[in-house]
């Protein structure tokens, strides 16, 4: 590798953007010459000096109202279509306006994603597709998602703390491929749905029930993740906080 | 560009419209950040973002699926670039044509930011100071930072939005960094 090659590669090996063998490469140029390595410290430099400062814009309150007013609302044309169903006095449209009555009273990305993913969860269970990578080793497991997604799912092993790493899977939530890891505690199975920017940015762990699920969602880096698990309510959170606490120990060390 | 806000017919259905705001108004604030970045004004920044908005819902019905936030961000582009047109802009920013013109004015900087690095830690700069140095950059180092640190969009999703290839994305962000960080020392002597 030349120089001029890696004084542009370690950008792109510090966005994540190499594969393991090209990493390798840029790395170990890196290590024998000052001047990439140089580069290299530079280029992480900024970056942690731009992650400390908020470089969005955020969007006045004038414009998010004016954009509302301009898109049609679905419970306003909602409200139209209820009326007119009625008004046919036809079955279809009777349940037609039922289902958008549920869909008007569950508005919201939040709810909908919630929905969907007790739905997959159920799926993954009776459809004998639990998993498309079946491995408990993370090495296989991480992987596979290259070229399949445009996130890469943080794979822990937690089998030591009593969640056993089962497989991955590919799915589908609100028509967008998010990752689904899949851990097993006893003879329970927990579905950990990762997904980009879906659904609110959270802080703090939320719990909700649907449909009888415990459902856990939190943010971490990013990526929203989202467990869900018949697992009682204590144990699922157990399963966030050392999930969590090893992909940070990972990230650390 | 201006419009007046004008709502869309009622006949596109509920659930168009549905779908359309779970999936698109949360990339509000991405939208509005690479316009602002990319005109450098807020009062046309709002404008272009609510065109954006807007030709998006008109289109939605052809969006493919996959990820939405670069496809709403290309759209965002094509609309500042019609911007750019109407402003008669001499830099023609967003004009491939006009790329290798833009590339040779910032040769001097370039040199300058090239030098020798020296990996000593860049200090603190206050948000608004670093916002600014950002949006001094030149035109295409800027989409590509922007797109890159704040959209956080990957090499080959800035491609596409951009329209260039993947290794003209690299050694825009690798420049652009050069001519920021560059920009972030001069700041930090100065100040």
């Amino acid at each position: 590798m030349t120089c001029d090659e890696a004084q542009v590669l370690v950008h792109a090996l510090i966005d994540g953007e190499l594969d393991a063998s090209h990493a390798r490469d840029v790395e170990a140029h890196a290590a024998s010459c000052a001047r990439c390595a140089a580069e290299l410290a530079a280029a992480r430099d900024l970056r942690q000096a731009l992650r400390g400062n908020d470089l969005t814009h955020a969007a006045p309150l004038s414009l998010r109202r004016s954009i509302d007013r301009a898109v049609p609302s679905p419970a306003m044309t909602s409200r139209r279509a209820v009326l007119k169903g009625f008004a046919m006095g036809s079955v279809v449209s009777a349940a037609a306006a039922a289902g958008i009555a549920l869909v008007v009273v569950r508005d919201g990305s939040d709810s909908r994603i919630m929905g969907e993913a007790v739905s997959a969860h159920l799926r993954s269970l009776q459809a004998d597709h639990l998993t498309d990578v079946l491995s408990s080793d993370r090495h296989t497991v991480k992987p596979w998602f290259n070229g399949r997604i445009d996130l890469a799912p943080p794979v822990i092993d937690l089998t030591g703390q009593g969640f056993t790493l089962i497989g991955g899977r590919l799915d589908f939530i609100d028509g967008k491929p998010v990752a689904a890891l899949v851990y097993r505690r006893r003879v329970h199975v927990i579905n950990m749905f990762v997904m980009q920017g879906m659904g609110a940015a959270l802080s703090a762990p939320k719990l909700d029930v649907i449909q009888g699920f415990n459902i856990l969602r939190w943010t971490d880096h990013g990526l929203n993740l989202l467990a869900v698990s018949d697992l009682a309510q204590d144990e699922l959170e157990e399963f966030e906080a050392k999930f969590e606490s090893a992909t940070k120990a990972e990230r650390a060390g | 560009m201006r419009h007046a806000g004008v709502a869309f017919e009622a006949s596109d259905g509920g659930d168009k419209a549905r779908r359309f705001r779970a999936a698109a108004l949360p990339y509000l604030n991405d939208v509005f950040t690479l316009a602002r970045y990319l005109l450098r004004n807020a009062a046309d920044a709002e404008d272009a973002a609510q065109e954006c908005y807007l030709r998006a819902f008109r289109h939605f019905d052809t969006f493919r699926g996959g990820p939405i936030k670069p496809w709403l961000l290309a759209i965002l582009r094509n609309v500042c670039r019609a911007e750019y047109a109407r402003r008669g802009a001499l830099a023609g920013m967003l004009s491939e044509s006009l790329d290798t013109a833009a590339e040779q004015s910032v040769d001097g900087l370039w040199a300058e930011a090239e030098g020798s690095p020296e990996a000593q830690t860049l200090g603190r700069l206050d948000g608004e100071t670093v916002r600014r140095l950002v949006a001094e950059l030149p035109d295409q180092f800027r989409e590509a930072i922007v797109l890159r640190e704040v959209n956080e969009l990957s090499y080959r999703e800035i491609a596409d939005v951009v329209g260039v290839p993947v290794g003209t994305v690299m050694s825009r962000l690798a420049r652009g960094r050069a001519l920021l960080r560059a920009a972030w020392r001069a700041e930090e002597k100065g100040s």
